[in-house]
């Protein structure tokens, strides 16, 4: 189906649909309830859960075929966010412009940094990448202001000299960005008993493209490319010796992936018109690298299920502050609750960067995988359990 | 003129005269075998013929063409293959996967964007790859991880990656280095059965003077970076010279 094996199209059925009912899986708690803040459910943590999945989807290509760390790719994220605001100032609301610009300015961009870059590899490459990155990070903060917006970052103002479409709404107001007039903060409300689930045009958008980038990628995991990006992983010295360039297979991969930033770099400004330099800075890239890895790089839904981990822990254990614990361990006696609270307190709201530590050296440690092969391990048990259900399957062909 | 003619080879490292003006000819269709002593610049030779090392003059030319100067995926784009001391696979990859990617450099030369494209679409590659695998007897193992062969195999499916390209030439580095005595025996009918099979045109070096005599047409005796005599396999075993390279002068 559609070019697919049929476990990869299975796979990408089952994104197509934890992607479409996202807003019921991620909402299961009733509005109101003491569980409620563990809902995902919002169009801001779900436009980002997408985005940065595209985001590790497009590094793994990089990564985990061909075994490239880059410490860099944020720049192209940010690189795609500014040319996207910029289409927004200069050219029309319409987000597809502005998003196949992002696409193309990331493109050239890491063409650039990549055909230098790759002349090294190994740690060496790692150290270029972040180099540049940490480069193009200052420069977009101090002498490119101009272009970057400096320390404020890029936005749109009441007087830009937009050539389809107006400056100011008829209220005063800026003009929000919008697929052919559909606005993508607006949300559809649903209201189910006491559950509230929201459809957020953004969120479908980027849903959309995320479910293509999938795709994609699926496409170049089992194509001829892909294997010579997992031989070049593998033993350098044969391809040489088989007649294969390494230098294209890499440089190709790394602008493919590169291209992937700059789509989920436009797709941040889609959401929200605006573009700052942090967005370059090492942590980001440092992040993707940890989603990557945190899901099990090299594997198809890996990097999207790390990105959504990571942004899960990010935005809601974050969330959870001395106030609540206190209120969750009320039933034990007092002395207790506070030394259970205080115990547990480091590990959550602003310390939730110790509980993705932990999360992560386990990960590294015992799944080296990452949560994909913890995902098989697990399903390994339940198989050996069953050994009769087993069976029919292991007579069919394996592919 | 012989499929690869060597002429005048010299290569410094350093204080240390690696090569020294070697000229050396492999014509097409024979086996040809250079041994000598350890340190006699064997290994150096090869790897100027491969374009991993340049030499500091003279020159190699390869079925009219010269090689120096190009890049090792170039020079095996002109026909040479290499195999390695210890065998150079895909380790992480399927023992199948590993025969299709010479067929496909083979076919779409050093970079060709086929990213779209799936694996199984390509029958004719699978169809060679397939071929190839059970010419070496192991196609029950196409789908086993290559880092999981034995030694043996492993030497095996590296033959089998290198003639699958159908090379005009196959260069051989010491293949049953540190095998044992049934592993040797294995790979020297290995390339016998290449020979009458395929006439490939090959060079090998080696340490091992059973392997050599099995095989070999012509033998070059290296020693000291230079070339001391050149003869069909009889007439080396009792040469003076030889003796003397292996032995050391006391023993002549």
């Amino acid at each position: 189906m559609l070019g697919l094996e049929k476990k990869d199209f299975r796979l990408l059925l089952i994104v197509i649909g934890l992607t479409m009912f996202a807003p019921f899986i991620l909402n299961p708690f009733p509005e109101g309830s003491e569980m409620a803040q563990f809902n995902a459910g919002y169009p801001d943590l779900m436009q980002r859960f997408v985005i940065f999945g595209i985001f590790a989807i497009g590094f793994n290509i990089l990564f985990g075929l061909t075994g490239y760390l880059s410490f860099g790719h944020a720049a192209f994220l940010g690189a795609g966010s500014y040319g996207a605001v910029w289409m927004f100032k200069l050219l029309s609301m319409n987000v597809l412009p502005a998003i196949a610009i992002s696409v193309v300015i990331a493109g050239l961009f890491s063409l650039i940094i990549g055909f230098i870059s790759l002349r090294r590899s190994g740690i060496y490459f790692s150290i270029l990448t972040l180099a540049f990155a940490q480069m193009s990070f200052a420069l977009a903060y101090s002498v490119l202001t101009p272009i970057t917006g400096g320390e404020t970052g890029l936005q749109l103002a009441l007087d830009d000299p937009r050539i389809f479409g107006v400056s100011q709404t008829a209220t005063g107001n800026i003009p929000v960005p919008a697929l052919f007039g559909l606005e993508m903060r607006s949300s559809f409300e649903w209201e189910v008993g006491a559950w509230l689930f929201t459809f957020n045009t953004g969120y479908y958008l980027a849903a959309a493209f995320m479910i293509f980038a999938f795709y994609m990628s699926i496409r170049i995991f089992r194509s001829p490319f892909g294997m010579m990006l997992r031989a070049i992983k593998s033993n350098q010295t044969r391809m040489s010796y088989t007649g294969l360039n390494a230098r294209p297979y890499t440089l190709a991969a790394f602008v493919i992936s590169g291209m992937y930033a700059g789509l989920a770099g436009g797709l941040m400004a889609s959401m929200d018109p605006l573009a700052g330099a942090e967005r370059m800075q090492w942590t980001a890239s440092g992040e993707v690298v940890l989603m990557t890895i945190l899901g099990g790089a090299g594997t198809l839904i890996g990097p999207v299920l790390g990105a959504g981990m990571i942004k899960y822990f990010e935005n809601i254990f974050s969330k959870i502050n001395e106030t609540i614990l206190h209120t969750w361990f009320s039933f034990l006696p007092d002395g207790l609750e506070d030394i259970v609270v205080a115990m547990i307190y480091p590990f959550i709201g602003k310390g939730w960067h110790l509980t993705l530590g932990i999360v992560f050296m386990l990960v590294v440690i015992f799944l080296p995988g990452g949560l994909v092969q913890g995902g098989q391990k697990v399903a390994g048990l339940f198989s050996r359990k069953k050994p009769e259900d087993a069976k029919p399957n292991a007579t069919e062909p394996a592919e | 003129m012989g499929l690869l003619e060597v002429k005048g080879i010299n290569k410094r490292f350093g204080g240390l005269q690696a090569l020294g003006d070697v000229n050396l000819s492999v014509a097409e269709g024979s086996l040809h075998a250079i041994i000598g002593p350890n340190g006699a610049g064997k290994s150096t030779l090869l790897n100027v013929l491969v374009g991993k090392l340049i030499p500091d003059s003279g020159s190699v030319m390869f079925d009219g063409q010269s090689v120096l100067g190009r890049k090792p995926h170039e020079i095996n784009q002109m026909g040479i293959s290499r195999v390695f001391q210890t065998p150079e696979i895909f380790s992480d990859l399927t023992v199948y996967e590993n025969v299709m990617i010479p067929c496909f450099a083979k076919r779409d030369g050093a970079f060709r964007m086929h990213a779209i494209e799936s694996i199984r679409a390509e029958s004719d590659i699978q169809d060679q790859a397939s071929a190839m695998l059970s010419d070496v007897n192991m196609l029950e193992k196409r789908d086993m991880l290559a880092s999981s062969l034995s030694r043996g195999d492993k030497r095996r499916l590296e033959m089998a990656m290198c003639l699958v390209q159908d090379p005009k030439l196959l260069l051989l580095d010491e293949p049953t280095a540190g095998m044992a005595r049934a592993d040797t025996e294995n790979t020297i009918s290995l390339l016998k059965e290449i020979r009458t099979k395929r006439g490939i045109t090959m060079a090998i070096i080696e340490h091992d003077m059973n392997v050599v005599f099995s095989l070999a047409e012509r033998i070059t005796v290296l020693a000291q970076g230079t070339p001391l005599v050149e003869d069909t396999p009889d007439n080396i075993k009792g040469h003076p010279k030889v003796r003397e390279a292996y032995l050391g002068e006391a023993q002549v």
